[in-house]
């Protein structure tokens, strides 16, 4: 391209985009004039259609592996209770009963924590705390999940069988969330961990969306005469889709999370209405019988499981990402 | 209208405080587990802590002694292979996604690696099964890198694509100026300047890799005796807390929190260790 012209397309640029400030205009225009920069465009564009094709390989992968144990079982798969590898029946619900119900019990400690934490960290705490506080709580996250899981061993369950599960069966003889003998390994374990676990997912993440929430929001409120506390609803409000999205992504991390969850479940295939008693989830399902499937068929039902997995989280993160993006947007405006 | 009086106004006042102060404690006990768990793998890992521990192969159960060599050595290999490969892939797809990729496409991968971040580390190991140690018929080391690999591309990508947005437009276009092709431009100025960010990038991925336990259980497996072939089992640090703390051998259980210590302290020296790197490039 001759440099008079590079000229008139920049004026021309300027002349129809004048309220525009796209930083990478110069990028476009100018056009590619050195094969360099088509061979760096296709190497990197090479890459990100790897990353693409990777994540839709990983799901047809997984479905051409499992196909055996679709074709005999079907949709019956995710409705029988039985998974018996000696004769061969293999039924889910007993795993997505347990993940379920393990994340529910996560959630149900971390949401209320998570969000006041959240609180905290955007509205209440001064800078000097802040920070300090918040590298704190990503450190939770970033300790590695077998790591949970050896803790949970040996001083979570211990103070659950002695402490904390019979005083529980004490207080309430009756109840039939309570029922069975206090191993400690159960779901009330595995709740647990995992709230600890998708705390600061929850607390981060919320943090944040408290943050976009502009301060004329606030300020509007004081102006009112509002409390801090009245102030801080009035912002919780504002961005509650966010919130939930935070929730959501939270969810997604407590239905995949493996390690620490087997080490402290109990793994049993059983539906029990009893937190105290062995589950087991998708994750740890795979995780224990993995290596120790003999047959194809076995093989192929624990691929299923990971299959639904892998489509659960999808559609969790989607929906996550959908509100998060929505609120961020919406403030941004 | 309802009429102003003192009552609501020290209700008000009440609900304020008691609120304010739950805020308060929800952060402390925050930081309540995590004390807890730096206490007890402290505390409890310190007893194995020796020269041993990093000189010696695993001794069979009621043996004395032995140390976890071929497992840190393992845990090495298997982030050296996953950042290999996973390195490259995150840094150009990353550099594609801020350089050229505001269009459909574009935002189409952006989202499929956010979908790739949230997908259960276990699920990635199972992929990993069906791509490398079915096809090469036994476990190995290699198997365990892709499944590494696949976990950091998402971390790597996003951060270099984020890094590469910090960099102000008018570097560019000081680069365009003196005639330097865009390609050029793209490498030498934007990716140099964003290099301290997306290193971040990199060891965050490191460090969660390094971390991973599920993706290795049957990809890596494990191996009591010193490999360092990446094409057979290899032992790892994470696989052998999972293994020793399940175990009913005391002895193995407190060698379990050796590990887990060991592991932390990788992760840290790891961490030290780049930003030191990123600090001294970035200032020459």
């Amino acid at each position: 391209m001759k440099d008079s012209e590079s000229f008139e397309k920049i004026q021309e640029y300027f002349k129809k985009n004048k309220e525009k400030k796209n930083s990478t205009f110069l990028y476009k225009i100018l056009g590619n004039n050195n094969p360099g920069d088509i061979i760096f465009e296709r190497l990197t564009l090479f890459f990100a259609v790897l990353v693409f094709i990777l994540v839709l390989f990983m799901g047809w992968e997984m479905y051409s592996h499992s196909v055996l144990a679709i074709r005999k079982f079907g949709w019956g798969y995710l409705t029988s209770t039985t998974w018996n590898p000696y004769s061969e029946v293999f039924g889910a619900l007993p795993m997505i009963f347990g993940t379920l119900a393990s994340s529910f019990i996560g959630l149900l400690i971390s949401i209320p924590l998570g969000i006041s934490v959240a609180v905290f960290l955007a509205e209440l705490a001064p800078g000097w705390l802040e920070k300090p506080l918040s590298f704190l709580t990503e450190l939770l996250a970033g300790i590695p999940s077998v790591i949970y899981g050896l803790w949970g061993i040996f001083v979570l369950v211990p103070w659950l069988r002695n402490v904390v599960e019979p005083f529980l069966q004490n207080e309430f003889p009756n109840s039939p969330f309570f029922q069975g003998a206090p191993y400690g390994f159960g779901m009330l374990a595995a709740g647990i961990i995992l709230s600890i676990m998708v705390l600061p997912i929850i607390s981060s993440i919320s943090r944040d969306v408290l943050k976009s929430v502009p301060n004329t929001q606030r300020e509007a409120a004081y102006a009112l005469g509002a409390t801090k506390w009245e102030v801080t609803k009035i912002v919780l409000s504002n961005a509650r889709s966010g919130l939930l999205g935070a929730i959501i992504l939270g969810f997604g991390r407590a239905v995949g999370e493996t390690m620490a969850v087997t080490m402290v479940i109990g793994n049993r295939p059983e539906i029990s209405a009893s937190i105290l008693n062995p589950a087991t989830t998708m994750a740890s399902t795979i995780a224990n019988e993995f290596t120790e499937a003999t047959s194809n068929l076995y093989l192929s039902a624990l691929i299923e499981l990971a299959l639904i997995l892998f489509v659960i989280t999808i559609i969790i993160n989607i929906f996550a990402h959908l509100l998060v993006w929505g609120v961020e947007h919406r403030m941004k405006k | 209208m309802k009429k102003y009086n003192k009552f609501t106004f020290y209700r008000r006042k009440a609900t304020n405080v008691v609120m304010l102060s739950l805020s308060l404690i929800s952060a402390l006990v925050t930081i309540i587990p995590l004390v807890l768990i730096f206490y007890y793998t402290i505390s409890k890992g310190i007893a194995y802590l020796n020269i041993n521990f990093f000189t010696k192969l695993p001794t069979p159960v009621g043996e004395p002694g032995g140390g976890m060599v071929n497992a840190i050595v393992g845990t090495l290999i298997l982030i050296g292979i996953g950042g290999a490969i996973g390195i490259p892939v995150g840094i150009l797809s990353g550099t594609y996604l801020s350089e050229f990729g505001k269009n459909k496409f574009g935002a189409t991968v952006r989202f499929l690696t956010d979908v790739l971040s949230g997908v259960p580390s276990i699920v990635v190991g199972v992929v990993a099964y069906t791509l490398v140690v079915i096809p090469m018929k036994h476990f190995s080391a290699l198997a365990g890198g892709v499944a590494l690999a696949i976990l950091m591309i998402p971390t790597i990508t996003r951060t270099t694509e984020e890094m590469i947005k910090l960099v102000p437009h008018s570097y560019r276009e000081a680069g365009l100026a003196l005639g330097i092709p865009k390609w050029k431009t793209s490498i030498l100025i934007v990716l140099k300047t964003a290099w301290k960010g997306i290193a971040t990038g990199i060891l965050l991925g490191l460090a969660r890799a390094a971390g991973e336990t599920a993706p290795l259980l049957f990809t890596a497996l494990d191996n009591r005796f010193w490999s360092t072939n990446v094409f057979q089992p290899i032992a790892s640090l994470t696989v052998y807390i999972y293994q020793y703390a399940s175990s009913p051998y005391k002895d193995w259980n407190d060698q379990a929190w050796t590990a887990a210590l060991v592991l932390i302290l990788l992760i840290s020296v790891f961490s030290l260790i780049f930003r030191i790197i990123t600090r001294s490039k970035y200032k020459t």
